[in-house]
């Protein structure tokens, strides 16, 4: 199969169909929820995913904007070029055969007019071991990412501010994002690069230091499900670290909704 | 407290609605979001006739995806209300006070439901599948050159959303 028909075809299943593990965080959400009002949110957040599921139709209407983190083994001899081409043909194969809202506009101020294709793909690029080239995609919603953020903390300020940072972000977001949320955390580097890391973080696996902590402190604030609230606020978090300068600690925080879409393609050599 | 609601209402069709209810709706709704807000609000600015009567009425942030064979509409959830604050005062003065998005509203828009006696009705975010197979038919009735923030009049049955501001202003918790 050529590689842009790979990714087409995990573009349209991610937007049908949530990932084992996020699909299992809500079941057990919507069994041990507090709060009545939160019962009903997420009962009707699972009658969604069995809907989409039974009719292929979109798990939201916000089929959101393409982002792709490329991995480009460093052994590998694919030029860039051809990775950026599948990537964007991928994209507009999926878009258009995948019923995805056009929700991408030209120009961000003036204009604002709709490209019809779902393009462009936001890609970042990085080079990793291996001979492999794997491509990551979020399908980043706005109702969450208008709520993303990020905070140039003091350097001192050490996990406390770290988690304080990120209180912070969880409660101005409060009910915008469709809660219960995934947080992608970037901690380090520069302004940028943190805000890079906040959404590379949802490719991570495994804990961090202070999760558990976290978690507990973010479901304990009461936004709760749909905002109505209750004890699920914040289903999951991942988090990515890198060195930073003496001077600085940037903390930044994508904020996805509880329809945390997302998928990984893996081109072996030769495949593109 | 689970409670019916059928569109268009009439005078005192709302009162028996609560903050803190689930509301079961079925009949027509209106759709608009950003743009169609926008123009709404330029129509009444410069007494320009309205593309439908508001009295009775009720209006659906939501902007869909596109429709596959078989479908009236793709995915139909609601999308962030706080965008059409600055313009819901104004349509509710004009009749248009009962409304359908999601996440918290302003002061304003709270005050704006219990004067001109309407609802903030809080459709489930996220949920567009679900609420594509409540609806039975969907058409375009304006600005058709905005594609999927077009105004539309849809028909709906069993379409569940929860009441956070009621017809006396009341809120659910901290929905403003």
């Amino acid at each position: 199969m050529k590689a842009e028909d790979k990714i087409k075809n995990a573009l349209i299943k991610a937007i049908r169909k949530l990932p084992d593990d996020v699909e299992h965080l809500i079941i057990e959400a919507a069994d041990s929820e507090e709060s009545e009002a939160g019962r009903i949110v997420l009962n009707a957040i699972k009658e969604n995913i069995s809907e989409a599921a039974r009719t292929g139709l979109p798990l939201c209407q916000d089929t959101g904007m393409f982002w792709c983190l490329a991995s480009v083994g460093r052994s590998s001899d694919v030029p860039l070029q051809r990775i950026e081409d599948a990537v964007i043909r991928g994209c507009g194969k999926a878009a258009e055969e995948g019923y995805y809202r056009r929700s991408v506009v030209e120009d961000p101020v003036y204009s604002r007019k709709n490209t019809r294709t779902n393009l462009p793909p936001v890609i970042s690029y990085e080079l990793v071991d291996g001979d492999a080239v794997v491509l990551h995609f979020l399908l980043k919603g706005f109702g969450s990412e208008n709520c993303s953020s990020l905070r140039m903390i003091n350097p001192t300020a050490g996990e406390e501010g770290v988690m304080d940072a990120v209180e912070d972000i969880v409660r101005k977001a409060g009910g915008k994002p469709c809660p219960p949320m995934f947080l992608g955390i970037g901690i380090g580097g520069t302004m940028d690069r943190a805000a890079f890391l906040s959404k590379k973080a949802f490719f991570a696996d495994g804990d961090f230091a202070f999760k558990d902590k976290l978690l507990k402190r973010l479901n304990s604030i009461d936004i709760g499900p749909g905002g109505l609230g209750g004890s699920h606020t914040v289903l999951d978090a991942s988090c990515v670290t890198e060195p930073t300068h003496i001077a600085g600690l940037p903390v930044a925080v994508t904020i996805n909704c509880w329809a945390d879409r997302k998928c990984s393609v893996v081109l072996e050599k030769g495949e593109i | 407290m689970r409670k019916s609601l059928i569109l268009p209402y009439s005078p005192g069709d709302l009162d028996a609605i609560e903050a803190g209810d689930e509301v079961i709706i079925s009949g027509v709704i209106y759709v608009g979001r950003d743009q169609v807000h926008k123009r709404l609000a330029d129509a009444i600015s410069s007494g320009q006739e309205l593309p439908f009567g508001f009295a009775g009425n009720a209006i659906y942030y939501m902007g869909p995806s596109p429709a596959p064979e078989g479908y009236a509409l793709g995915a139909a959830g609601p999308t962030t209300s706080a965008r059409m604050d600055p313009f819901s005062p104004l349509l509710a003065g004009h009749g248009l006070a009962v409304m359908i998005g999601k996440g918290p509203r302003s002061e304003a828009v709270r005050k704006a439901v219990e004067d001109n006696h309407g609802l903030y009705l809080q459709a489930y975010g996220g949920c567009g599948a679900l609420y594509s197979s409540r609806i039975d038919s969907a058409e375009v009735i304006a600005y058709p050159e905005l594609g999927p923030e077009a105004l539309l009049r849809i028909t709906v049955h069993d379409f569940p959303v929860f009441c956070m501001i009621d017809s006396r202003g009341r809120l659910f918790r901290s929905s403003v």
